[in-house]
């Protein structure tokens, strides 16, 4: 293990820490240009963090350790999710740690822990959240394994760093089935993050909020940890989605120099620009589907993703 | 050394330790004998404290011994061991054997047996079902006959075990024999495993193919057609699926679990149903040779239907232990489909992959007997505390219980497959394998295969619902009831036996290599294959680069990422804190009946797979004054196969009872007749 690697590997984290609350603001933003109203600066997100930090936090008598510590742990494992998903560069030393299914092993613990947090007040709208949070999250796993599925048939990998390594080798491969994938994984990532048409995150509507109902008791301190863990969550999901299918300007095994993570933190930002715009777009274009109406959406996701691993066996592209 | 000056008591002793140690299957029969002893002794004084204070916890020092000779025997990587014993019909005495295969489940009847005995030495104290010192000895036979069923070499050995197991274990459910319900489920139970036995039996005759030999020796040599191979398969599948309950012979595992005493539900979903799991092994891979690619299918389908089926009928359960009783069929469904892959891939020549399939089926048998006891031995603490079984009666446990809440919430994590837990490690295997199910050469079974992959993943989530609607609905929250506010946290013999079971599973997903390693002997040894090592850092089970797991990293990336975020929170904001009432936006009258229920919480799965399950439902009308509303949910399966065949049964029975007139003369004509007709048959 090199030491550059070991910098690298923070560096990533601590980037990904900073423009994390960046990246949900210029959605926040975009989304207010495109519906007419006064768009709410960039800053807007941490200076939120920041008032949070410094109120006193209030918790309800019920609340136990569980409760306290859940904030910690959400905050911790996307944290650690960001330092294995190869945002800026693959040779790092935690990426060996979890390949995409451990990856989408450690979101699921974020999200038992935020709806076990959420049933320890035990409040109508806390479990209720937590009952929700689960659905949608048990629809979705099988959809985003299927994607995986899908990525590992054409490039033999499930480890993130590899599959960006053999797609940036192979960059003529164009096949239909990432076309049908990627539309799946975007349709997961939409509702894996608490976003239209699944939730809405800017409501508190009580018949329609799932993720807003779980955190209705945090305050302070660890509201602010799971907001920014939220924006972390959705950070890591546009980085997956970079990594599946546009890995362009990553800085691959070999690739050390320090125009090699320059070129990548330009492409990073350049992406997350477009992918911010593209979902601002996407909610902006669609309502907020009932409750019941999600398992449809997400078979929906799920069809398409093995829609798209027919077409590639079918096609044979072997 | 120590021991040569002293006064050879101990050289004497420390040699024949030594010898056992070299020669573990002796070894492994003293064990089983002292388990004999203790279970006798408990008659002694049935209700004395000599039971709970002494002999539990030797029997789970005895455990341990178990666990540490089968560790031994699979990191030496010996040759199997064979013992014959004089004992046993005149011509067939009792063959024993100890290979990679029974060393590895009986590593998994020691580590989880030892929990559960040292648990059962808090529990067990008089009552009004049997007496402990009874419930000591049927305990200990039941631990001892499932070892024997997996030491046994031979047919007769072997059912002669099995059915010790079923027996003493029938006792063990019926233990509050006076409640009706209770031996109703005690029927079922003992209706079933004899069922299973039956087949079983059958199996074994087929298997010895006309050479009228039961050892199992002779079984791996003979020859059979493809036809009696495959019969030999199924009747081998339906006896050790029926006790390990597979789909749709599943029926008596929710009646009879909730039934027994919790460290038994314990021992018979943690171990028991493992037996029939290496049954299953032992007849499909040891003595069949695993022939055929569509066992695998067959195994593959039943398998992903039990997961799912199970996964969904535990999510609207209201009892806890039913409740986990349903989850123990999803995890011996997950167990099947590892199997049934695996044999999908040993016949198509993928000897690699196989061995992956297998490890992940071996890990996950061990994984799930970990978690599931532990699980049922919390229900035990919590029945204990609050004497209630109903989900919606409880709540609110972890302020009254934080010892058990936590070591539950453990378990909870484990079962729910969340890494770095241990549950996490074996579904990720299980994963890994599918992956490569598109390389087997059968045209549509390797598009469709694929799909089970999704299965499995929505089973997995929704395993991770079940679990939060358990742990949530059990232990956080507000007390459904104000008695719970009495609730005592358990004592520390029972903290004992849920933390070493706790233990085991942090640390097998942690350094997942210490379940690897013995499953990577057992897939040598079946298949002549192994995955590639692991290390403690992390496994690879095929190449590095194209996947890896590294449980201990994300360990302490976790933990370590969470400490710095905790100083440096602590470091640079202010810790002012103080409570009050909850919030909830703003609605002031808060009381415990707004939390969701069990029904509540398990009503989108009601919703969406409305399909699976037989259903009535009572909705109060608009104008009732006091508004109720009951749902109750029942197997469909109990409807379409199991009444028509007791139906059934009861219709032959009773037409057949028309022989059975009373009347002497009647009696001695149906004798005439038969002679005539057997003379005709002789002449």
């Amino acid at each position: 293990m090199r030491p550059i690697t070991i910098v690298r590997q923070f560096g990533e984290m601590l980037l990904a820490i900073g423009i994390a609350p960046l990246f949900t603001g210029w959605i926040a933003q975009c989304r207010a240009w495109m519906q007419n109203r006064t768009a709410p600066p960039l800053r807007q997100q941490y200076r939120m963090l920041r008032k949070l930090f410094q109120k006193d936090a209030v918790l309800a008598n019920d609340a136990s350790v569980l409760f306290r510590t859940t904030p910690y742990i959400l905050f911790g494992t996307m944290v650690l999710a960001a330092g294995i998903i190869p945002s800026l560069a693959t040779d790092l030393p935690f990426a060996r740690a979890a390949d995409a299914i451990a990856l989408i092993g450690l979101f699921a613990t974020a999200r038992v822990f935020l709806s076990l947090a959420a049933m320890d007040v035990g409040t109508a709208f806390g479990t209720m959240g937590a009952r929700r949070e689960m659905m949608v999250g048990f629809l979705a796993e099988p959809a985003l394994l299927m994607v995986l599925f899908n990525a590992f048939l054409l490039f033999g990998s499930t480890a993130l760093p590899t599959l960006v390594d053999n797609s940036s080798r192979h960059r003529s491969i164009i096949d239909p089935s990432v076309v049908f994938a990627a539309i799946a994984f975007t349709m997961v990532l939409l509702a894996e993050n608490a976003r239209l048409p699944i939730d809405n995150p800017s409501t508190h509507l009580e018949l329609t909020m799932i993720h807003e109902a779980m955190l209705l008791e945090y305050s302070a301190r660890h509201l602010a940890l799971v907001e920014w863990a939220s924006s972390l969550k959705l950070f890591n999901y546009a980085c997956i989605g970079f990594a599946l299918f546009i890995p362009w300007g990553i800085a691959t095994a070999g690739q050390d120099s320090a125009g090699a993570v320059f070129l990548a933190i330009g492409a990073l930002l350049l992406k997350l620009i477009f992918a911010g715009a593209a979902l601002a777009l996407i909610e902006t274009f669609s309502a907020k589907l009932r409750i019941f109406r999600a398992p449809e959406y997400l078979a929906m996701a799920f069809l398409l993703a093995v829609l798209g691993l027919l077409v590639h066996l079918l096609l044979g592209a072997r | 050394m120590i021991f040569s000056g002293t006064t050879g008591i101990f050289p004497a002793a420390a040699g024949l330790l030594s010898g056992l140690a070299a020669h573990q299957l002796s070894g492994l029969l003293i064990l089983l004998a002292a388990w004999g002893v203790l279970g006798l002794a408990g008659l002694l004084q049935p209700r004395g404290r000599m039971v709970a204070r002494l002999l539990f916890p030797a029997g789970a020092v005895v455990c341990l011994g178990v666990a540490a000779l089968a560790a031994i025997f699979l990191v030496r990587g010996a040759a199997a061991q064979v013992l014959v014993l004089p004992f046993g019909l005149p011509d067939l005495p009792f063959h024993l054997r100890l290979d990679a295969l029974s060393a590895f489940f009986l590593l998994l009847l020691g580590v989880a047996g030892a929990g559960i005995s040292t648990f059962s030495a808090g529990y067990f104290r008089p009552g009004d079902g049997s007496s402990p010192g009874l419930m000591c000895l049927e305990y200990h036979i039941f631990l001892g006959s499932m070892a024997m069923v997996i030491l046994a070499d031979d047919a007769y050995l072997f059912m002669v075990a099995w059915e010790t197991m079923a027996l003493s274990s029938y006792f063990l459910v019926v233990t509050q024999h006076r409640l009706p319900e209770i031996r109703r489920a005690g029927f079922l139970y003992i209706l079933m495993a004899h069922v299973g036995a039956l087949c079983i039996l059958l199996s074994f005759g087929v298997l010895q193919g006309g050479s009228w030999r039961f050892t199992f020796d002779a079984m791996r040599g003979a020859s059979l057609t493809p036809f009696w191979a495959s019969t030999a398969f199924v009747l081998a599948l339906l006896g050790f699926g029926a006790k390990a309950g597979m789909v749709p012979l599943h029926v008596w595992l929710p009646e009879a679990h909730p039934a027994a005493p919790s460290p038994v539900s314990a021992m018979m979903s943690g171990i028991m149903l493992k037996t029939a799991i290496y049954g299953l092994l032992r007849v499909s891979f040891d003595l069949l040779h695993a022939r055929h690619w569509q066992w695998g299918v067959a195994m593959l389908i039943l398998g992903l239907f039990s997961a799912m089926y199970g996964a969904i009928f535990a999510a609207v359960q209201t009892d806890m232990k039913r409740l986990l009783a349903y989850s123990s069929i999803e995890n011996i469904g997950i167990i099947f489909t590892g199997i049934g892959l695996a044999i999908l891939f040993d016949t198509a020549g993928l000897h690699l992959f196989a061995a992956l399939a297998l490890c992940a089926a071996l890990v996950h048998s061990l994984n799930h007997a970990l978690f599931k006891s532990l699980l049922f031995l919390t229900t035990g603490s919590v029945l204990h505390a609050t004497s209630q079984r109903s989900l919606g009666k409880l709540g609110g446990l972890i302020r009254r219980m934080p010892w058990v809440a936590a070591l539950a919430l453990i378990g909870t994590l484990a079962i729910a497959g969340l890494p770095p837990l241990n549950g996490f490690v074996s579904e990720w295997l299980l994963l890994q394998s599918f992956l490569f199910t598109e390389q087997i050469p059968h045209a549509f079974v390797n598009m469709f295969v694929p799909l089970g992959a999704a299965v499995l993943a929505l089973t997995a989530a929704l395993a991770a619902y079940v679990m939060v609607k358990f742990y949530g609905v059990v232990f956080l929250g507000q007390h459904r009831e104000p008695s719970l506010a009495q609730a005592h946290d358990a004592n520390w013999l029972e903290r004992l036996g849920l933390a070493w079971l706790a233990a085991g599973c942090v640390l097998l997903g942690v350094i997942p290599k210490l379940a690897l390693a013995p499953a990577g002997a057992v897939t040598s040894e079946l298949l002549g294959q192994n995955i590639s090592p692991s290390s403690v850092w992390w496994i690879a089970p095929i190449a590095q680069d194209r996947a890896s797991y590294g449980g201990l990293i994300l360990f302490a990336g976790i933990v370590g990422v969470i400490g710095i975020t905790f100083l440096l929170v602590r470091r640079l904001a202010h810790g002012r804190m103080r409570r009050a009432a909850a919030w909830d936006c703003g609605y002031p009258h808060q009381t415990a009946r707004m939390q969701d229920t069990a029904e509540g919480f398990g009503q989108p799965i009601r919703h969406m797979f409305g399909a699976f399950f037989a259903m009535e439902r009572e909705l109060p009308a608009a104008s009732d004054l006091a508004p109720r509303y009951r749902v109750r949910i029942e197997d469909r399966i109990w409807r379409t196969l199991y009444r028509p065949i007791a139906t059934a049964t009861q219709w032959t029975a009773d037409r057949v009872s028309r022989l059975q007139g009373g009347s002497l003369s009647i009696y001695l004509l149906y004798s005439f007749l038969t002679l005539i007709v057997l003379l005709v048959f002789v002449l």
